[in-house]
């Protein structure tokens, strides 16, 4: 009897593992919401305890019940999850996803950039591109969600929290206009990453008054953004006032100068940090900072003010000669040990947002808790986002997006074996699967 | 005569200081010897430079150090097949052909990225040109005994080797076309292909030249020498097989082409690198007996790099191919431990086939294999000890030993912060530091960039 029930078990995984193979995201249709049921698997909830042999149901794209007692709907799709772990999908919001596909030789393929120092209105949601090969090959490691934000200029423009799954950027939109982007200047004297070639400043008084003049351009911007939406409000109360001209550059800045919306201020050295931070409390911003190399040496102040980091810096190398070997490895622990809220991103364009799991787990390595590492890029990133209602961790009432492992999430040698992403079984293949299909047979 | 008793003093002086001259044991670990299996509860002991037992219970002498590695795992020093770190210096890109240029004329001993890669467990480091040009300059073997003078980081008897590269960096693909400025040839792939036919055709007829010469000489001592050519000096040597090509390349098609040419010159290319797209022609590379120094899973940075795949290692693997995963990068060569492991997670290769992508495979490629890439007695004590699995991403190196002796120990890293700590506040404080008020600013230390440093064109600044 028990046997029986076994294969029909390992039959309807089987079954849905069917479905599941079905490429269907390549015919541009979505695979479908239904009831699915996650069964007998360890549940890493993130938000509570882990539950040793769990059941998750899925139900139209959101996780219905979730405990050890669950009972599987009737007509649910079933996956035996013995051996397995469920676990919310990662997620990584200092990307570029879907708006560059080759940097180099490729021009046409990137849209990151626009032209000009002030952009607020260049939206990602616009640019993103749903057939980009990054997305599938992201998904199949278990990252269902990024944040994916324009580049460049003072004001890059505004970032979108999207699915990593969708035919078109409406149907991958979680929250499409989620943050604006400041770039915050920097006074450090050396240049950029790879590839910049920013001449280095001769002078550091000269780059003081340069910084200076940038800073008082953003606020001048963010400024006209808040008259601009008073006088749109009392134009609306009384039709008599004089009726103010639409501008849509600043329009779109209103949500954020009112601090309903997160801004995003890219800043890694301590003087772009503590700059960031005094500018946002003058303008009574909601900031965020983009990089944080150094937030370690700025923690206290992070958290008096409540500012949380996104690090993308786990895998740079140490900015200065003489800082510690592991000083970028241990920025998490030593961030979470001063109380501030932090989570761990790839800060990659697209091509190696996939191994977000290593980022978080070298911070594992070097003090943070394995656990803290999980929440890192899970439920951590999501309370950031303010979307902790919607993502980051098995909560009934949440987004299905879920990853079933046959291991621990973060280590390099699990496998992913199960993908739900808005409640969608999302099939395991992406253009790199496909490659190796194709040539590992080739005598 | 005085003077060369002192200058044999100072040499003998130096290589004695360089070698071990204590015992380490290090007691009850998990011991991964890439040849001999996994050995649980197992001793390692270290004398004179060399692994001198692995075993259960081995004693040492009264006076050797003995840690105690209970729970931990040794592994042997990573071998990082393509680094450019600490040259001072990566391209001479002015010509097609610079063979003529050495690598180990620009060492920077003092480069601090060498430490940080001494903290992820590398030892050895193949330092190589870089790709602006199909035939790059000679390739520079070491060991990372940071702190040592130059000649000491030299990798005793280690095949010499030369730089090769094909495809866009070659061809000059990102340079943009400015009207007035003359581009240097090639252009194209083909153009690739007829400037290293080229340089080996020049390079046969001069080995000819000198062949006949020392033909000639013994009959006639009064026959003059032909003029040395430093240019074609080691391509005659790649065509005696005294010298390895370390080939850049991307896409399928002049992988091929390389093949050919070096198949009808009549020499070997020892290690295709990067080879992105070495999975498309996996059969061809293990027929000529080439090996494969490739990324885990960089990617889609560049038009050839587009089809690459993360199980490229497992594919070529299963071919037949030596392969070994490297950095390219001051930065990935840190954890160059998860790169290996990233072949057991695409592709599915076992931990020992995965192991040897880091150890003992990239000792093949560079010709040192009878000196380390394993643990096994009588090879070079170059090791690591890990907090956990050096495949799992929770693990980190407490310590890093090469020819037996200490090059990183987390402990003392440690211990030392504070100290540096003051040291700096009080530099700092130091008149010449002092942010100046105005005009001039203290002097800061150019780095050069990190990612795929092979691919700068030309240096940056």
């Amino acid at each position: 009897m028990d046997r029986i029930l076994v294969a029909l078990i390992l039959f309807s995984g089987s079954v849905l593992a069917q479905q599941i193979g079905d490429p269907t995201t390549q015919q541009g249709v979505l695979p479908p919401r239904g009831t699915y049921a996650i069964r007998n698997a360890r549940i890493v909830t993130v938000s509570g305890p882990d539950i040793e042999h769990g059941t998750v149901v899925i139900r139209d794209g959101k996780i219905e019940a979730v405990g050890a007692n669950v009972s599987v709907p009737a007509g649910a799709q079933t996956i035996d999850g013995r051996g397995l772990s469920v676990y919310p999908g990662m997620i990584d919001l200092g990307t570029n996803m879907g708006l560059v596909e080759v940097p180099q030789g490729a021009n046409g393929t990137v849209d990151l950039s626009e032209v000009g120092e002030f952009n607020p209105n260049a939206k990602a949601i616009i640019a993103v591109n749903p057939h980009s090969a990054h997305i599938a090959v992201t998904r199949v490691e278990g990252i269902t969600n990024t944040l994916t934000a324009p580049e460049g200029g003072l004001i890059s423009g505004q970032a979108a929290l999207i699915n990593l799954l969708g035919t078109s950027p409406k149907e991958m939109a979680v929250v499409p206009e989620a943050a604006l982007v400041i770039n915050y200047p920097r006074t450090a004297l050396t240049g950029g990453g790879f590839g910049a070639f920013q001449p280095a400043a001769q002078n550091l008084a000269d780059t003081l008054t340069a910084n200076e003049r940038q800073v008082e351009q953003i606020r001048k911007m963010l400024r006209d953004a808040e008259a601009y939406g008073r006088a749109q409000d009392a134009y609306a109360k009384d039709k008599s006032l004089p009726r103010p001209d639409r501008n849509v550059v600043l329009e779109s800045m209103v949500p954020y100068v009112r601090g309903e919306q997160p801004v995003i201020f890219r800043a890694d050295r301590e003087a772009e940090i503590r700059g960031a931070i005094r500018f946002a409390e003058e303008m009574k911003l909601k900031p965020i900072i983009l990089g944080g190399n150094d937030a370690w040496k700025v923690a206290s102040l992070l958290k008096e003010k409540n500012v949380p980091v996104i690090l993308t810096g786990i895998f740079s190398l140490p900015p200065r000669e003489d800082d510690a070997y592991d000083s970028l490895y241990e920025n998490p622990a030593k961030l979470q040990q001063a109380g501030v809220r932090f989570c761990i991103s790839t800060g990659d364009a697209g091509p190696e947002v996939r191994n977000l799991a290593q980022y978080a787990g070298m911070a594992a390595a070097f003090g943070l808790s394995k656990a803290d590492a999980v929440k890192s890029v899970t439920l951590y990133p999501a309370q950031i986002l303010n979307v902790a209602d919607r993502l980051g961790s098995i909560e009934v009432g949440k987004m299905a997006n879920l990853v079933v492992t046959d291991g621990d999430l973060l280590e390099v040698r699990t496998h992913i074996k199960y993908l739900l992403i808005d409640g969608r079984p999302v099939v395991l293949t992406s253009r790199h699967t496909e490659l190796n299909d194709a040539f590992k047979n080739r005598k | 005569m005085k003077r060369l008793i002192v200058l044999l003093g100072i040499i003998g002086f130096f290589s004695l200081s360089a070698q071990a001259q204590t015992e380490t044991l290090i007691r009850n670990a998990t011991v991964l010897t890439v040849t001999h299996g996994t050995l649980t509860n197992t001793d390692v002991l270290m004398r004179n430079g060399k692994i001198a037992a692995i075993g259960k219970n081995l004693k040492a002498s009264a006076n050797a150090r003995v840690i105690d590695a209970t729970g931990k795992y040794v592994m042997p020093g990573i071998i990082d097949c393509h680094s450019h770190s600490m040259l001072d210096t990566i391209n001479e890109g002015t010509l097609a052909v610079t063979s003529m240029v050495r690598t180990q004329d620009v060492l920077n001993t003092t480069d601090v990225d060498l430490y940080r890669e001494l903290a992820g467990g590398v030892t050895t480091l193949n330092l190589l040109h870089g790709s602006a040009n199909p035939i790059g300059g000679l390739n520079t073997v070491v060991k990372i005994k940071y702190g040592r003078p130059a000649s000491e980081f030299l990798f005793p008897g280690a095949m010499p080797g030369i730089k090769f590269a094909l495809g866009e960096n070659v061809k000059q693909s990102s340079r943009p076309n400015i009207p007035g400025l003359t581009r240097r040839y090639p252009n194209t792939r083909m153009g690739v292909e007829e400037t290293i036919r080229d340089a080996f055709i020049r390079a046969r007829d001069y080995k000819r030249t000198w062949d006949e010469y020392r033909e000639a000489v013994k009959k006639d001592k009064n026959v003059m020498p032909p003029r040395r050519d430093l240019q074609l000096e080691p391509l005659v040597e790649i065509l005696e097989g005294k010298r390895y090509v370390h080939a850049h390349c991307y896409v399928a098609s002049e992988i091929l082409m390389l093949i050919n040419i070096a198949d009808e010159f009549g020499f070997k290319i020892r290690t295709f690198q990067h080879v992105l797209e070495g999975y498309k022609v996996a059969k061809e590379i293990a027929a000529h007996g080439a090996g494969a120094s490739i990324f885990a899973d960089s990617w889609g940075y560049k038009i050839e790099a587009y089809d690459a795949i993360p199980y490229n290692a497992a594919i070529l693997t299963r071919a037949g191919v030596v392969v070994s995963m490297n950095s390219d990068s001051d930065e990935r060569a840190r954890r160059l431990n998860i790169e290996a492991a990233k072949a057991m997670h695409w592709g599915d290769l076992t931990e020992e086939q995965a192991l040897k992508l880091v150890t003992l495979n990239p000792a093949i490629q560079l010709g040192i294999q009878d000196r380390v890439g394993s643990l096994e007695v009588g090879k070079d004590a170059d090791v690591a000890i890990w907090n956990g699995h050096p495949f799992s991403v929770y693990s980190r190196v407490d310590t890093t030993f090469i020819d037996g002796d200490v090059y990183f120990d987390r402990e003392k890293d440690l211990a030392r912060r504070p100290e540096l700590a003051k040291e700096r506040a009080t530099l700092e404080q130091a008149e010449p530091n002092k942010p100046a008020q105005r005009g001039q600013s203290p002097q800061t230390p150019r780095r050069r960039p990190s990612g795929h440093e092979d691919d700068a064109e030309t240096e940056k600044p």
